[in-house]
């Protein structure tokens, strides 16, 4: 180890240290002192009628449809192995229906069902939590499907879905989330289907920074038809959000959903930013009715991460899960539910501005254990 | 610290300490069993899938596992726990690194490289900075904008290659993007040594889309073919770059928006079901943030070590080598001040937050884990403004402090007097803890010591 590198680590590190042991004491004591937050009382502005689309399709028609494997011999571990990838191909309800299908349910079987659960992303905390609490139910064999499923359906349960409209004539949209999730392809889902609901609204091109994002905005602005603010690329989204309710105050329109860069949420600077221009649609509007947390159904564990430090920065009311139509089952949302209270409102099912539909706890329950 | 019972505390120990309670119980026994060695795996494969290796990838990597721990005979070892990590590192690099990870070029230029991916996993991001660190190792690079699907993608990458300076073909009116990869191909051959093609981001399920892929594919014939993944992917990545690889000969993954803290288990994952390399690292927002793979650093991410080597190549760019050598003399004399925590806390901010620093830290001995260190951003700026309060002098004598002078720093910084005591207490502890510190010797293999 050379000096030098020795001095940084040193010096870089050891701040840290202490950093962090100043923050162990200093976390302690604020436990200590502000008991723990009451849970926000959900909202009482009045909510627009939401499902466009009335009972949105189930991709697939739940478990019924696997062909049926009579009586499966058990897969020994060693199989498995030998298997390799090759088995990553079972489908979950083959292998789900494999393991409910029995008399008896061994540890190795409990073991299956919270593995097709890490599968869908839901982690292995949530699973943990999930099988254990249906071990502890004790639920006949024969129902031991359905008692899954109701336990998941639960997590999910209760919480208001609906996307909210403010107290105001205008009421503020913000849609943020890291990059690549599909932030503007949702707004412009989002903005259609407020229009199609006769609402009026104007997005807002507050992504100033990602090379080509404004004109990306525009050119779905013009195919659902509503007009779009825009400054030049670099400047600041503030200013982009306070000019978009500026005109929309004044034209009386409804709404506005704001368009942010993507950005990480380890980025403490970023994320100085977005409270910014939080803070300008506050003063501008009154209120913020929607802060939409744009949530990539492929994402793994760092969905929590990603829901935690966005909720901190600026109190997210809204999950939008995008890129269900692949692969990926999005199970990260049943944490960020049970986790940190967040609802997932939307769900993001294609490519065409029609594919954004409610999230119903059920049907995304039977496609999580459905086959991929 | 158990704040959510034993469950909770589990799941966010550092996966050595894990192990060494594993081990540790064992101990007593004298002679440990095959089955004492499949408890310790169990902690592995949760650690894995916490870290989003996906599960078929993490039962391989386990079977790689076992079988070396029992021909090593860790058993014997003094400190199995160790030994197994040890093991489990050696091994993920192995198969992270295994394959040469440069750029193949051609011998009959232009070399042809092709990205592909889902949507959203940073290709077009990637060809430009691809195309940027090509063309300063004095490359002449064009970029193809082969992606007509996503609104304003031929214009993002127009955008990005006039930003690192190298040519693009596009057509903005062009329907087919077999036909415009064909086209840059062509113009390639005549002023550039390296043709970047960027495809449309496509679900690996959409046949008519992976159709498409394959016919760009088929008409450029690449040299390399490069699948773009997101490192916060979970379970899916080895599914999507399974599906990839059946329709593309791929030749290596760039590993995107690694820069955040996701644990990257899906590097693994698309690694074993791929058998290629990962050849470079998307690390940032600017055209210069493209790193070859370190294989070492992402292993010791998906296994929560810490990533100290990011964390001093962070501390690099904010921190001159002088203020370092000032900052380290400080604190092996114990002199450190509050004047100067002040500063450096400022520094790390420009690093990242100070949370997202300390995760990166290993665990530290007498403190333990720093992982699960929760940083509110409200109290370092409470901090801050405590520290503000103070005069100069008080500052660099925290012990002139007295009780008149707390409730006028407390007053001044819009705090209780016990918050500008308790700042007082935990920095005395700090400095107790920087006194220890410089009395260990650097040096290999010390147990119990600073754990660099």
């Amino acid at each position: 180890m050379t000096t030098e590198l020795l001095y940084l680590l040193v010096a870089g590190v050891s701040v840290l240290v202490v950093a962090a042991i100043f923050f162990v004491g200093l976390r302690s004591k604020t436990r200590a002192k502000t008991p723990p937050a009451p849970e926000a009382p959900p909202r009482e502005v009045p909510a627009p009628e939401a499902p466009v689309s009335e009972a949105p399709a189930p991709e697939e028609p739940p478990a019924a449809a696997v062909p049926p494997a009579p009586a499966p011999p058990k897969i020994s571990v060693a199989d498995r192995f030998s298997r390799g990838l090759a088995k990553s191909r079972l489908v979950l309800s083959e292998r789900l229906n494999l393991v409910l299908g029995k008399d008896r349910l061994s540890e190795d079987d409990w073991d299956e069902i919270e593995e097709a659960l890490i599968r869908a992303d839901v982690g292995v905390k949530a699973a943990t939590k999930i099988v254990t609490k249906l071990r502890t139910s004790k639920p006949a064999v024969s129902e031991l499907k359905a008692a899954l499923r109701d336990e998941m359906v639960s997590v999910l349960s209760g919480r208001q879905r609906q996307l909210a409209m403010g107290p105001g004539v205008t009421s503020v949209w913000l849609v943020t989330g890291v990059n690549g999730v599909g932030k503007t392809t949702s707004i412009a889902k989002l903005a259609h289907r407020m229009k199609a609901e006769g609402s009026s609204v104007v997005v807002a091109a507050a992504d100033t920074f990602r090379a080509a994002a404004i004109d990306q905005l525009g050119t779905w602005a013009e195919r659902v038809d509503v007009p779009m603010i825009r400054h030049d690329p670099g400047s600041d989204p503030g200013a982009v959000l306070f000019d978009a309710i500026s005109y929309a105050k004044a034209r009386d329109i409804d709404l506005v959903i704001a368009d942010t860069a993507g950005r990480l949420h380890t980025k403490t600077n970023l994320m100085d930013e977005l409270k910014k221009i939080k803070r300008v649609a506050e003063r501008e509007a009154g209120s913020v009715a929607e802060v939409l947390l744009v949530l990539d159904a492929t994402v793994g564990q760092n969905g929590i991460s990603q829901a935690k430090t966005f909720q901190e920065a600026i109190e997210v009311s809204g999950v939008i899960l995008t890129k269900l139509d692949g692969t990926a089952k999005g199970g990260i949302v049943l944490a960020v539910e049970q986790e940190l209270g967040i609802p997932v409102k939307a769900v993001g099912v294609g490519e065409t501005l029609d594919d954004l539909q409610p999230f119903v706890p059920g049907e995304f329950v039977d496609a999580l254990l459905a086959d991929s | 610290m158990a704040a959510d019972g034993p469950y909770n505390e589990r799941m966010f120990e550092v996966l050595g300490e894990r192990l060494e309670g594993v081990f540790k119980r064992l101990r007593g026994k004298g002679r440990l069993t095959e089955k004492d060695v499949e408890a310790a795996l169990r902690e592995i494969r949760l650690a894995l899938l916490e870290a989003d290796v996906a599960l078929p990838a993490t039962k391989q990597f386990l079977a790689g596992v076992r079988a070396r721990a029992i021909g090593d005979d860790i058993l014997k070892s003094l400190t199995p726990g160790q030994q197994v990590i040890k093991i489990v590192h050696e091994e993920l690099i192995r198969i992270l690194g295994e394959k040469e990870s440069a750029i193949r070029f051609s011998s009959h230029p232009p070399t042809v490289i092709m990205l592909a991916g889902l949507q959203g996993s940073g290709k077009t991001t990637a060809a430009a900075k691809l195309g940027n660190h090509l063309k300063k190792k004095g490359r002449r690079v064009l970029l193809v904008a082969a992606d007509l699907e996503r609104p304003a993608a031929i214009k993002q990458l127009e955008v990005l290659g006039e930003q690192a300076g190298v040519g693009v073909h596009a057509d903005h009116e062009a329907k087919d993007p077999v036909v415009v990869a064909r086209d840059g191909i062509e113009r390639g051959k005549m002023q550039a040594d390296v043709v970047i093609v960027d495809t449309a981001g496509r679900l690996h399920v959409d046949e008519d889309m992976m159709d498409q892929v394959q016919r760009v594919h088929d008409v450029i014939s690449p040299d390399e073919v490069l699948f773009v993944l997101d490192a916060m992917t979970g379970q899916d990545a080895l599914l999507s770059a399974n599906a990839f690889s059946e329709r593309l000969p791929l030749t290596g993954i760039v590993l995107t928006k690694l820069d955040g803290d996701a644990r990257g288990g899906a590097a693994l994952s698309a690694v074993t079901v791929t058998k290629k390399p990962i050849k470079f690292a998307g690390v940032g927002e600017k055209l210069t943030d493209l790193e070859p793979f370190h294989p070492d650093r992402i292993a010791s991410r998906i296994l929560g070590m810490g990533d100290v080597l990011t964390l001093i190549e962070k501390a690099e760019e904010v921190v001159s080598k002088e203020d370092a050598e000032k900052q380290a003399k400080k604190i092996l004399e114990a002199s450190f001040t509050l004047e100067d925590f002040l500063d450096q806390m400022q520094q790390v901010r420009k690093m990242g937050g100070i949370g997202d620093m300390i995760k990166m830290l290993p665990g530290i001995p007498g403190v333990g884990k720093l992982s699960d260190v929760d940083v509110d951003e409200g109290d370092v700026k409470r901090i801050e403004a405590i520290i503000r309060s103070m005069t100069p002098q008080e500052r660099r004598d925290p012990r002139m402090i007295s009780g008149s002078r707390r409730s006028r720093i407390a007053r001044g910084s819009g705090t209780a007097v016990r918050d500008v005591n308790d700042l007082l207490k935990q920095f005395d502890a700090a400095r107790k803890m920087m006194k220890q510190m410089s009395r260990m010797k650097p040096g290999k293999g010390r147990k119990g010591g600073f754990p660099l």
